[in-house]
């Protein structure tokens, strides 16, 4: 064959060519930019006025923001101070935040106690890390139930008893209803489980604590529930809405589905009046109803009131997303668990619930983050919390006339919280993805 | 919505007002502080400090009291209201008083049964326009755009007063006066309206307040006074004459520096009944001796803490007007102590 082309063809290649680099027009960077931005005529106008758009607003704002004063004791001395540097435009004065940073972070908790809420955080965060991430060791789970109990304490103060006898109420009720059960029968000790903690924490627990104190004293600085304001405020009542209302939701969302008559009437009566009602009326309701139907002398705290309204509002959002899980299990999940022979908490706790708490993980999280964005609302009701705290430093000589700036520093702070909420429900779907489709 | 609530828990009131009666005093000193009812925050008149210290003019009527009650001006708790609770949080006997900007009217005092123990600031509604808007009288104001704050005594005031001169107005509803500030500087509306002491606050934080006017016109009587619950008038009376004693302290020149060197005893008698060195009038209100002398010392007579919160030497800068003393062409009139 060879032979045939040699005089035919002048030169053969006997190597292969060197790979080229594609043309500039069809690679990196500027392939990227014109398939993406300027691939047709319209696309192309329809960037530049985007891009012109996004410079306008961003020559407006960058210069005020990243121009702002730090060191200013007044907003009439960021003025000062803005004049004499000759800027020529208006900036940001951000003095306020450096001044009241940590009115807006702790409320009115005692500056040299902060340790005391910084370290609630890292116990929260220790006790969620063996819920949250699967790598975890296990035996961190019994930190996780004693962190409510040692959270309360770290944050409120007072004798260290307190919570250890409110909490061994709860170890008496476990304890009955692990071991009550073969003395007992099983209805029984169920009723035993839930009526003599109540008991106990009635007439037993305060006495105790007591004893407890005198005996050993152990305790901090006490702390009222009116000094707590800014982010700590939102944050304990988002946090305690939130651990709180899952377990509540799941059981009303499981009672909602219950054959049994009674039980399934108080399910749905309940969701349907929580959710047939704003929350800003069932915070009136707690601040202002409750008064009246307590005693004087019985100063229910406020907080606390706020807390349970919010716990109760959630858990009937969370039940109806967790319904529409349980509602999307094919029959035969049911009926497979039925046939293994479990009984109802069994099939309900191994077969039925965690797929449908996997399919409610979107609508589960996305709750929470309405939750704790719905915190500022307790601003109605006179509680502190960032936005009540804005107006509060506004009403303060020195910075009244100050806006966006404060808008601005509570908006980062709330975004941080709810963006990494919505990370992690993503990468939780992501973990959990196991569907066969 | 707000309105409904507010009508179910005043009818409630009413009920509550039967069981909350006539010792809180005894519950005030049981407890050791006062529980006394703020703004969650007004310029000038309650703020929390950097330090979450309170400030301000109403305030230091809450310390003046706690001060004649306990001996300690620091032994208060303040309670932030909002407008929606600040009633029944007197009512349910949440807050033993409430010091907090309210309009002294008929149907607060007798409908809602509370008592208003005196007047600690008269105040009225008054009108802010640009200066280049050229307006000099609120009479000119036919057709403007006023920016107000809805559910407040100022929206129906202004109602009011166009009505009754046969002009034209359109509002933009305000929820705060932060609100207010920006919407008006940023030209949304022609008129901002609200207290005339809010006004001036309001302008002093501009950066030009020069560029403003605010119209002589006050439309409005609002006699801003600490109140309390109807049923417990022993408790009513001991804040009636607190407030009483730091006006009329002012009146006898009786102030924070000189108070101790006076309760010695003078040539005065008034001032020697009041300040307790003569007489019983301590006893009577069921308080030591020295109410009087612990209330001035806590903040000073009532011009002291004028000047000290919202006087002419403050940003807010309001002259005294109304609330100087009668003597010198005011409205503060303090009944005698005898």
């Amino acid at each position: 064959m060879s032979d045939t082309h040699a005089q035919s063809v002048q030169f053969v290649r006997d190597t292969m060519i060197p790979e080229q680099d594609a043309p500039i027009t069809e690679k990196g960077a500027v392939k990227w930019v014109r398939e993406n931005l300027f691939s047709s005529w319209l696309n192309a106008i329809l960037t530049i006025v985007s891009i012109l758009v996004v410079y306008w607003v961003l020559a407006h704002i960058l210069p005020w923001m990243l121009g702002g004063i730090w060191v200013a004791e007044s907003l009439t001395q960021c003025r000062e101070i803005r004049d004499a540097s000759g800027i020529g435009y208006d900036v940001a004065c951000w003095a306020v935040i450096s001044d009241r940073w940590h009115q807006l972070l702790f409320g009115f908790y005692p500056s040299g106690l902060y340790w005391r809420p910084i370290l609630t955080l890292i116990v929260f965060g220790a006790a969620i890390a063996p819920i949250l991430f699967s790598g975890v060791s296990r035996k961190m789970l019994l930190f996780s139930i004693a962190a409510p109990f040692l959270a309360y304490w770290l944050l409120w103060g007072g004798s260290i008893w307190g919570p250890v006898a409110a909490a061994l109420g709860f170890v008496i009720g476990w304890a009955i209803m692990t071991y009550g059960e073969g003395v007992l029968g099983a209805l029984a000790s169920i009723i035993a489980a839930l009526v003599v903690p109540i008991l106990y924490w009635l007439f037993v627990a305060g006495a105790l604590a007591g004893v407890l104190q005198d005996f050993l004293p152990i305790g901090i600085e006490n702390i009222r529930s009116d000094q707590f304001g800014g982010f700590m405020l939102a944050l304990i009542i988002g946090v305690s809405g939130i651990v709180l209302s899952l377990p509540l939701g799941i059981l009303l969302a499981l009672g909602r589905q219950s054959d049994l008559f009674i039980i399934n009437k108080c399910s749905v009566i309940f969701i349907e009046v929580i959710r047939g009602v704003p929350l800003i009326v069932w915070l009136f309701t707690a601040s202002l109803l409750l008064n009246y139907f307590l005693p004087p002398e019985v100063s229910f705290d406020l907080m606390l009131r706020v807390i349970i309204m919010v716990t109760l509002f959630a858990s009937a959002y969370i039940a109806e997303v967790v319904r529409g899980g349980l509602a999307a299990l094919p029959r035969g999940q049911y009926e497979g668990a039925d046939s293994l022979g479990l009984d109802y908490w069994q099939s309900m706790r191994l077969i039925i619930l965690p797929q449908a708490l996997k399919i409610s993980i979107p609508g589960i999280v996305s709750t929470f983050i309405g939750l704790f964005k719905d915190t500022t609302l307790v601003v109605f009701i006179g509680l502190l919390d960032p936005i009540g705290l804005s107006n509060a430093i506004r009403a303060d000589s020195d910075w009244n006339g100050i806006y966006w700036e404060l808008f601005i520093f509570i908006g980062l702070c709330f975004f941080i919280f709810c963006f990494s909420m919505s990370r992690y429900s993503q990468w939780l779907e992501r973990k959990l993805t196991t569907g066969h489709h | 919505m707000k309105k409904s609530v507010f009508l179910g828990t005043i009818a409630v009131a009413g009920l509550a007002a039967g069981f909350v009666s006539a010792q809180t005093l005894d519950e005030v000193r049981a407890r050791g502080e006062l529980n006394c009812g703020v703004t969650t925050g007004l310029v000038g008149f309650a703020a929390p400090d950097a330090n979450g210290q309170w400030d301000g003019f109403d305030v230091g009527v809450c310390r003046a009291v706690a001060a004649a009650v306990l001996g300690d001006p620091t032994a208060v708790s303040f309670v932030p209201t909002t407008g929606q609770t600040r009633f029944t949080a007197l009512a349910s006997g949440e807050i033993d008083l409430l010091a907090r900007n309210t309009t002294w009217t008929f149907s607060r005092d007798v409908d809602l049964r509370f008592e208003f123990v005196g007047v600690n600031y008269y105040d009225g509604q008054g009108f802010m326009v640009p200066r280049e808007l050229g307006v000099s009288s609120a009479m000119e104001l036919d057709g403007a755009t006023v920016c107000i704050q809805t559910g407040t005594t100022t929206e129906l005031n202004l109602a009011d007063f166009f009505a009754s001169n046969n002009m034209a107005y359109e509002p933009v509803p305000i929820e705060t006066n932060a609100e207010a500030q920006q919407q008006y500087l940023a030209g949304a509306c022609d008129v901002y309206t609200t207290d005339a002491s809010g006004l001036a606050a309001t302008r002093a934080t501009f950066e030009d307040p020069s560029a403003h006017v605010v119209l002589p016109e006050i439309i409005s009587k609002e006699p801003l006074g600490p109140l309390v619950r109807h049923g417990d008038n022993e408790w009513g009376d001991i804040a009636r004459w607190t407030l009483n004693a730091l006006i009329a302290a002012e009146e006898l020149g009786i102030t924070s520096d000189n108070v101790a060197e006076l309760a010695q005893g003078t040539s005065n008698p008034e001032i020697n009944r009041m300040l307790g060195s003569e007489g019983d009038l301590g006893a009577m209100l069921g308080l030591a001796s020295d109410w009087a002398v612990n209330a001035i010392s806590a903040g000073g007579n009532y011009g002291e803490l004028f000047e000290a919160h919202i006087g002419e030497d403050t940003a807010i800068g309001l002259a005294r007007g109304l609330n100087a003393q009668w003597t010198d062409g005011g409205l503060l009139y303090s009944p005698p102590f005898r």
